[in-house]
């Protein structure tokens, strides 16, 4: 069989029963990845009710997040994270009409077929809540719903999607409002992507050794000079110009957690940032927006956590 | 119609909307028809453009991109002008003369007359792809429908190209239709490689 990975063959048992038209095929890896493929050059913001949803959507969000703390009250508070109440995604769903994503721990799986019957659009099974298993991800090839996964560096990645991720994001350091591990993570990521894609055909199997990832995706990433599915950044953006850092260092889509809600002024500060990541090449863009936006939200030295949630996924 | 009456005089300029969504399929699709693709951010991308692709992405965020980029009026004057344009899902949105239950900001050019209902085929667990005939093409046309948009009017000078069956009273909708030289899709040609709306969008250039 070809490539279990490359949206032609798929290896999960194809649905039609829940397509609008006869014959359509839903859940289809390249459905799944087409979604991300749409909010390319966007920004994804997380919000805690329907009312950020809305300033979120009318800031030119392409999709929103829903939860019940940000990355930063998660920190603040600690205890144990889990999914949100379903009753405040339904809230925020009704709220908004741009895409709606929710967060399950890493390797709940009741936790993704819960949100699957809300019908969100991504499912993040994310590090910033607290893992439900240290050994296993969720196997997401058994979904309808696409799954984000969170990343460190190119092999954490390989395996993500070796599972079923239709969207990879670089971590960074949720909750701190600062950008130097997303930095760290997304160079790695394409910095390692850039080498892959120069080695030559018996290199690539040393490569899939050391990153621990299957050869067949190695030689996919190898082939293309970029990931199979799109690459966006999350964990510590705050301002215009961290978003567009990290789109000229190679992501394709950003993420914004606390830094918008935690900030002086959300409403400005989002759309701020949702100009900057659409013109990331025009600094006298960048510029304009960035001016007068209040203070930012207040950042944390990674040298002074008590938890990295990086760390969190296997 | 044969390949050589559609192959153009020369490499033609056609501007894809590039403020946000999968610029890059269109680019792509563009460059293998032996188009010169340009991106188009600001106005000062658009001269001498000859063709607009609208790519799929989220309508509402282009929309507030068009007016903070001054790409509004451009658009608006291309619309007038009658420059042929393709739109894909939410490029359909943005050409189209009406949203309904739109947002009462979000911004639609008329450059079709047809109104649409976003993501009328229902969220993303209802996306789906499938194989399309259209009208004029020998082969169907793979078709992958993200979040679609769904036709609710179509106006007395649109030619509908291609349709799709929905269960009960919502019956047949247009999914691909035409008016003078703009052609619109709900479904995404160009994330399955698929060139052949662009290479009529390239024909109806060499038509002007």
């Amino acid at each position: 069989m070809a490539s279990r990975y490359t949206g032609v063959v798929e290896n999960r048992e194809e649905t039609s029963a829940g397509a609008p038209v006869a014959g359509g095929r839903t859940g289809t890896a390249r459905v799944k990845r087409g979604l991300a493929e749409m909010l390319r050059g966007g920004v994804i913001m997380d919000v805690v009710n329907a009312e950020q949803a809305k300033i979120a959507e009318d800031a030119g969000a392409v999709a929103v997040m829903a939860l019940e703390r940000v990355p930063a009250d998660i920190r603040r508070d600690g205890g144990v994270a889990r999914m949100t109440d379903p009753a405040l995604i339904e809230e925020i769903q009704q709220a908004v009409t741009v895409p709606v994503m929710a967060k399950v721990r890493i390797g709940h799986f009741a936790e993704a077929q819960v949100l699957e019957t809300l019908e969100v659009d991504y499912i993040d099974e994310s590090e910033v809540l607290t893992p439900a298993d240290e050994a296993h991800h969720i196997d997401k090839w058994r979904f309808t719903i696409p799954f984000v996964c969170g990343a460190t560096n190119l092999g954490e990645a390989l395996r993500r999607v070796s599972e079923g991720a239709a969207m990879i994001r670089s971590k960074g350091e949720a909750g701190t409002g600062n950008v130097v591990e997303a930095v760290r993570h997304l160079r790695s990521i394409v910095g390692d992507i850039r080498k892959v894609a120069t080695a030559d055909s018996a290199e690539r199997y040393a490569w899939a050794k050391s990153l621990q990832a299957p050869i067949d995706l190695v030689e996919e990433v190898a082939e293309a000079g970029r990931l199979p599915v799109p690459l966006f950044c999350a964990g510590g953006l705050a301002t215009p110009a961290d978003a567009a850092l990290v789109m000229q260092l190679g992501a394709e889509a950003v993420f914004v957690g606390s830094g918008i809600f935690k900030s002086d002024d959300p409403a400005r500060r989002a759309r701020a940032i949702v100009e900057a990541t659409a013109h990331f090449e025009d600094a006298s863009i960048v510029a304009k927006v960035s001016k007068g936006l209040g203070e930012a939200m207040v950042g944390k030295e990674i040298s002074s956590l008590e938890v990295k949630l990086a760390d969190r996924g296997w | 119609m044969t390949v050589a009456e559609r192959t153009p005089a020369r490499p033609r300029r056609v501007g894809v909307l590039a403020l946000q969504g999968d610029v890059r399929e269109h680019v792509a699709v563009l460059q293998r028809l032996g188009a010169v693709p340009v991106e188009v951010r600001s106005p000062s991308d658009v001269a001498g453009i000859e063709a607009l692709v609208l790519p799929g992405g989220e309508s509402t965020t282009m929309s507030m991109l068009l007016d903070s980029s001054g790409l509004s009026r451009e658009l608006e004057e291309m619309v007038a002008d009658g420059l042929p344009m393709l739109g894909t899902c939410a490029g359909m949105i943005l050409l189209a003369r009406e949203v309904v239950d739109g947002r009462p900001d979000q911004r639609s050019y008329g450059a079709i007359d047809l109104a649409v209902r976003r993501n009328g085929f229902g969220r993303q667990v209802a996306s789906f792809e499938t194989d399309l005939d259209v009208k004029g093409l020998d082969e169907p046309m793979h078709a992958v429908f993200i979040r679609a948009p769904l036709v609710e009017r179509t106006g007395v000078g649109v030619e509908v190209l291609a349709e799709v069956d929905l269960p009960g009273e919502q019956g047949r909708r247009p999914v691909v239709c035409a008016e003078g030289g703009v052609i619109v899709s709900s479904f995404h040609p160009e994330l399955a490689g698929d060139g052949r709306l662009h290479e009529q969008l390239l024909f109806n250039v060499e038509g002007d």
